[in-house]
């Protein structure tokens, strides 16, 4: 298929052009080599997903997205153009935000605080002005605080907005995690195992949250899962990552009828 | 006997205030530790540099007279003028603020993700360098700090207490101006950590680092404001202390006094370094006024320390410290 100007679901949902693209990426590691040539695209209005058996790299390519990482060889261009090595608090600046596998909270804040973390890049007001003319830095806090509640009414966590995360169950830490995020109106989303040691229930819930987030604000997300249930029900177009090499990439029936991408998963002996 | 009580009641006053000029110290020390999990070493030697700074700049004394004079041969010492006291207090905040970008370009750039003790190590490092430094830069003498704080027992305090219990207590004007700015020092630090955008940042940085760099803070800008309100704060310290003492190099053993404190009241908590200063000074002062006579007296020296020990045995994170959970 011709990809230049996007494509439509099956879905019947719009999927626009590239947001950002891969060129043969090559990350190591001292002699370990953890992401291999690897070139692939995001879409807008896309959900990406990356998927693997452990330690294919997986993670490593979304710490290369986000800046964690920065690969010795290819590049990476962002809105059309080729992204600079940079810190990764500057490249969260320019609207990617993303989740961890390991729940990364601030976990003395309240779910409330934690979500307003998310939204600093949005806020203007310089120390001086917040120290000395209160007015206009209120005036900010109470507009971001209005979209923050926005956040919290639609991932349904209104319950625990005062409740500080450390105290809050697994799933629910992983939801304040997808709502921090989502506070920052990213352009590109990485959320890194979602759904990982979720239950069956919780597991819906966020599959639920996920698709009404691409479809609400339109936001283009990746994502790292290893529920391959999951990954075909949610995802547009899948990346399939082994020993840190691409194995596949494709929508979800293209992938899971690739003779290679089964041989990974089902652990047919490398000759 | 209520005479005994009444002078009980003094000590514990006096306790109290004292203990203040303690928290003053020890706040420094939590401000790093939350922010950054760094225990600085040199937060009483910056409180001593910061009070040099202060009345080298009033002064108008040439910094490195010493060093030039050797150099060059020649004979200068000031520059001749007097710095009025607030615009001194700028200055050197000044000054501060510009340490503060120096050890974030120069040492914690460079030790990013090492572990906590190398980072300790470092400050020690930056301790001795920085009293080094200080001496180099304004001399050795034992200066007279004078920032217009009223100083000498307090009058209308002595009078109406005479009045009421025919016993005058006798409390310096220094340390109610002490407790005062503290106070205020610690309402605007709670009201910014808790209320504005960079505060928020700042407990952000403390909690998770990989996280707050995933939602556009930055580290080095944290860092930087971290050390920069460490610096004001070790100033304000280094102006009670200073002006109670003088401004001499003992001043930088401030810091030893203040690990008690901290002990006490937890490395993560700034009302428990209140606390804990405030729990310090009473103590020691009553104990000394109750125990001391029996076995010899001299237990202001060592009474903290001790306190600090039980503290350790029986509830080590302090009275307000996060409790330590180890998740297996």
């Amino acid at each position: 298929m011709s990809l230049d100007e996007g494509y439509t679901t099956p879905d019947g949902r719009k999927i626009g052009a590239v947001v950002m693209e891969m060129k043969n990426i090559t990350l190591r590691f001292g002699g370990v080599v953890a992401i291999e040539n690897i070139s692939f695209d995001i879409r807008q209005g896309e959900i990406r997903a990356i998927i693997g058996p452990n330690g294919a790299g997986k993670s490593s390519m979304l710490n290369v997205i986000n800046g964690f990482y920065h690969p010795q060889e290819g590049e990476i261009w962002y809105k059309g153009a080729q992204r600079q090595a940079m810190k990764p608090h500057a490249i969260a600046r320019q609207g990617i935000a993303r989740t961890f596998q390991n729940i990364a909270l601030f976990n003395g804040m309240s779910t409330l605080d934690n979500i307003m973390t998310g939204r600093l890049t949005h806020m203007k007001s310089s120390l001086l002005m917040q120290a000395i003319w209160k007015g206009p830095a209120e005036r900010e806090e109470s507009e971001q605080r209005e979209k923050v509640e926005k956040i919290i009414d639609f991932l349904e966590i209104q319950s625990i907005r005062k409740t500080p995360v450390g105290r809050l169950p697994y799933g629910l830490q992983k939801r304040v995690e997808l709502a921090r995020a989502l506070a920052a109106e990213p352009t590109l989303l990485l959320l890194d195992e979602p759904m990982a040691g979720m239950n069956v229930e919780e597991k819906e819930d966020m599959s639920r949250f996920i698709l009404d987030v691409n479809d609400e604000f339109g936001t283009t997300i990746a994502l790292i899962e290893h529920d391959m249930g999951v990954v075909m029900d949610i995802s547009d177009r899948v990346v399939v990552m082994d020993y840190g090499k691409k194995i596949g990439d494709g929508t979800p029936e293209e992938v899971i009828n690739n003779q290679e991408v089964i041989d990974a998963y089902l652990g047919v002996a490398h000759d | 006997m209520p005479e005994q009580l009444l002078f009980a009641a003094e000590v514990t006053l006096n306790g109290l205030m004292a203990g203040v000029m303690y928290s003053l110290v020890a706040l420094g020390f939590v401000l790093i530790f939350k922010a950054s999990g760094i225990f600085n070493y040199a937060q009483g030697v910056m409180a001593l540099f910061a009070a040099l700074t202060l009345v080298g700049i009033q002064d108008g004394q040439i910094p490195f007279s010493h060093l030039i004079n050797t150099i060059f041969g020649t004979e200068m010492h000031d520059f001749g003028w007097h710095v009025p006291a607030f615009l001194a207090i700028l200055l050197a905040l000044g000054v501060m603020i510009l340490f503060a970008i120096v050890v974030e370009k120069f040492i914690l750039k460079h030790l990013v993700n090492q572990p906590p003790i190398i980072l300790f190590m470092a400050t020690i490092g930056l301790a001795y360098f920085m009293e080094g430094f200080g001496d180099l830069m304004w001399g050795s003498d034992i200066k007279k700090l004078d920032v217009g704080l009223p100083q000498g027992i307090s009058g209308v305090i002595d009078e109406t207490t005479f009045d009421w219990f025919g016993y005058g207590f006798f409390i310096d004007r220094l340390d109610i101006a002490a407790t005062i700015v503290a106070a205020i020092l610690v309402s605007v630090l709670v009201l910014f950590s808790q209320y504005t955008k960079q505060g928020r940042a700042m407990r952000a940085v403390a909690d998770d680092h990989q996280a707050a760099l995933s939602v556009g803070i930055s580290l080095r800008f944290i860092w930087v404001l971290v050390w920069s309100i460490a610096g004001f704060v070790a100033l304000v310290a280094g102006i009670m202390w200073g002006t109670k003492s003088g401004v001499q190099f003992s001043l930088s053993l401030i810091a030893l006094k203040a690990l008690p404190v901290l002990m006490l009241g937890g490395f993560t908590s700034i009302p428990g370094a209140i606390v804990g200063g405030l729990i310090v000074g009473v103590g020691e002062k009553l104990f000394e006024f109750a125990i001391g006579p029996m076995i010899g007296g001299a237990t202001e020296n060592w009474f903290a320390y001790m306190l600090a020990l039980l503290f350790l045995v029986f509830r080590p994170q302090g009275l307000f410290g996060e409790k330590i959970i180890e998740r297996v």
